[in-house]
């Protein structure tokens, strides 16, 4: 099982290997389980064969879209005379995903080191990580342990007695989904409204204050001290024999109707079914699986039958009509109503939408009203195609993505489950579930 | 982000137009200002602080006023406007005052289909708050929903003031407020 239990031996722990050791949260400890060599190896190399490596490892983006984290980096023009900043991005707010948050809360020095590492391979002296303001007890952790490492001399000027400076500060969020998104927790550093910003310029231009900068997730970062350490053909071994695209572990948060709720870490390419049923424990009480959300809200909802043989990585999932996105797994069982669901999630979305866009500021309001008056039991024949009208407007047409995520679990809830919102527009009962609460 | 009706700000928060007249004492001053100073050593802008320093004055009074925003203004050169759209667009900062426990209840979707709504009723009804965004007669509590906290396995997190407490259930809201007086 995965943390908050018992490992299950058929999880691969890499990241998660020292969830729940209180002791690895030091230092000290970090060392002690072989924590900082990966940066003072790095310190002593040259910039671009770090990023060669992480480019031959094939590790890719775990916030989301899944971008090549080697390609990535070597964006960043070396020798341009700027600052250059790094963003970690620790503001894990996507419905279903709370991975960040195990590995901020056990392994600090571990996302530190990634940090660390990750800056100087970009050219930068300065990291930031920015925190969601509702993570307390990670950002307690985390400025703990940052100020002990620069105490120690393992960051800041001079890092780990290597002449270059390396620092790393914790910045804390206020409350806001969006951001998230890149340009937004930018705009959000820097003391503004966090808006995402219209790209180009991308970030490795024109990032955090007006800098060349680049922006990685939590897990992304922490991955990196394990592949300097056992090198890119160790993390690319795990894998599909057929598909080198995916490589290395991930980490699955999953929630909603299961069994053993927790943080999983297996390699790329686990059989999905498996892994829902023999690892998770299915669905609670007997009920069977019917939706599965495999990577966070943003992604397309499949039915039981397509995550059955789906495979866990980033082409299996699109095989299979959805994405892995930050891997954030929600689980929906049979007792549970489809429009119902489908409509929370619209509410969410409408509450989280930054405004400025009105394809998006209007749709995900709109979409929501509709959704919860079909789900009162007042709903009519045209809202459904009403719906999908709005969604149509709503996808590829804004800022960010964050419209037309709002769009996602509307269209593929509707092509699986149309049913359920005729039945309940013709006021046929099929759940013996209350409407939903506006 | 909490945009339309609510000008409440982000805890969409009913108030009963109890008195916040209290003269702002000024929050950045000895230690206080001794800890900005030191924070502004790592932006390479003065801007990039105001985060951190309205979180340094609804940490000293509770929430976050319109003469605290003045003065956060005025110790980081920006306008009072300026701050004040800041301020709304995040839901964290408190632009009234709020019960003594401030209790936040996660919704979304995964915690939802774990029973989430009868946490958010017991707590309601066992606090005498009786509706969201109400503080209780006694002024010890405010409830509100709150969206992802990103525990999700861990359904219902809630948060109580700057605690983080997970798994709670309809049987555990007793114990929980035993524990917040
Ligand atoms: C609305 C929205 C919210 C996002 N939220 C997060 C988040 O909480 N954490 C995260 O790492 N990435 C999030 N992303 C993705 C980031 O924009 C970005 O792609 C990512 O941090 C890059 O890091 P990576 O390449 O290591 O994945 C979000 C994107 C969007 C559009
Ligand atoms: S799509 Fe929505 S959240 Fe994204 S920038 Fe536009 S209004 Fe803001
Ligand atoms: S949905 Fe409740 S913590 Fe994520």
């Amino acid at each position: 099982m995965g943390y908050p239990h018992k490992p299950h031996p058929r999880e691969t722990q890499v990241l998660s290997t020292h969830f729940g050791t209180a002791d690895a949260r030091t230092a000290e400890g970090w060392k002690q389980r072989g924590g900082y060599k990966a940066l003072q190896n790095a310190l002593g190399m040259d910039p671009l064969a770090i990023q060669q490596v992480v480019k031959d490892s094939g590790l890719r983006g775990r916030g989301g879209a899944g971008f090549p984290t080697g390609l990535k980096w070597s964006f960043m023009k070396q020798g341009d005379g700027k600052p250059h900043y790094l963003c970690c991005n620790a503001d894990e707010s996507e419905p279903g995903t709370f991975k960040d948050r195990e590995i901020m809360r056990w392994t600090p020095h571990a996302l530190i080191e990634g940090c660390a590492i990750g800056a100087y391979a970009i050219g930068a002296e300065t990291a930031y990580i920015y925190i969601r303001g509702e993570f307390t007890e990670p950002l307690d952790v985390m400025e703990r342990a940052v100020a002990e490492a620069r105490a120690a001399g393992i960051i800041g000027k001079n890092a780990m007695g290597s002449g270059k400076t390396v620092d790393v500060w914790v910045h804390k969020g206020a409350g806001a989904y969006i951001c998230g998104e890149e340009t937004a927790l930018m705009n959000s550093l820097e003391g503004k409204r966090g808006n995402p910003r219209i790209k180009p310029p991308f970030p490795a231009v024109a990032g955090l204050f007006g800098m060349p900068t680049t922006i990685n997730n939590v897990e992304t970062l922490t991955a990196v001290p394990h592949i300097l350490n056992n090198g890119a053909d160790w993390y690319k071994k795990m894998s599909r024999p057929d598909n080198p695209k995916s490589t290395g572990t991930k980490l699955w948060s999953v929630c909603g109707n299961i069994t053993r709720p927790g943080n999983y870490e297996v390699e790329m390419g686990f059989p999905f079914g498996e892994f829902l049923q023999d690892l998770c424990g299915g669905a609670p009480n007997g009920r069977k699986i019917k939706a599965v959300i495999p990577g966070g809200s943003s992604v397309p909802i499949i039915t039981w039958e397509e995550a059955e043989s789906a495979v866990m990585d980033y082409e299996g999932m699109v095989a299979a009509g959805t994405m892995l996105g930050s891997a954030g797994c929600i689980v929906i069982d049979e007792a549970q109503s489809m429009p119902r669901q489908i409509a929370r999630l619209a509410r969410f979305y409408a509450h989280e939408s930054c405004a400025q866009c009105t394809q998006c500021r209007e749709g995900t309001a709109w979409t929501t009203k509709i959704l919860e008056r079909i789900c009162a039991g007042d709903g009519t024949a045209e809202d459904l195609d009403t719906l999908l009208s709005i969604a149509d407007n709503m996808t590829g047409k804004t800022i960010c993505v964050l419209s037309d995520s709002c769009a996602t679990p509307v269209v593929s809830g509707l092509q699986r489950w149309r049913h359920e919102f005729e039945a309940l527009i013709t006021r046929k009962t099929v759940h013996a579930v209350p409407a939903v609460v506006a | 982000m909490s945009h339309g009706p609510s000008a409440t700000g982000g805890a969409a928060l009913k108030t009963g137009g109890h008195g916040h007249h209290e003269k702002h004492v000024p929050v950045f001053v000895g230690e206080t200002e001794k800890r900005l100073q030191e924070l502004l050593t790592r932006y390479p802008t003065k801007q990039a602080a105001l985060l951190p320093a309205l979180w340094m004055l609804q940490e000293a009074r509770g929430w976050v006023s319109e003469e605290g925003m003045a003065e956060v203004a005025t110790v980081l050169g920006l306008t009072p406007a300026y701050v004040k759209g800041v301020v709304t667009f995040y839901t964290m900062y408190h632009q009234h005052p709020v019960g003594k426990h401030f209790i936040q209840v996660c919704t979304t979707s995964p915690c939802h289909v774990c029973g989430a709504e009868d946490v958010v009723k017991a707590f309601l009804e066992q606090t005498g708050c009786g509706e969201l965004g109400v503080t209780s007669a006694d002024g010890k509590y405010t409830v509100i929903e709150v969206e992802c906290l990103g525990a999700c396995g861990f359904a219902t997190p809630v948060m109580v003031n700057s605690d983080f407490l997970e798994s709670i259930t309809p049987a555990t809201v007793a114990d929980v407020l035993k524990r917040y007086g």
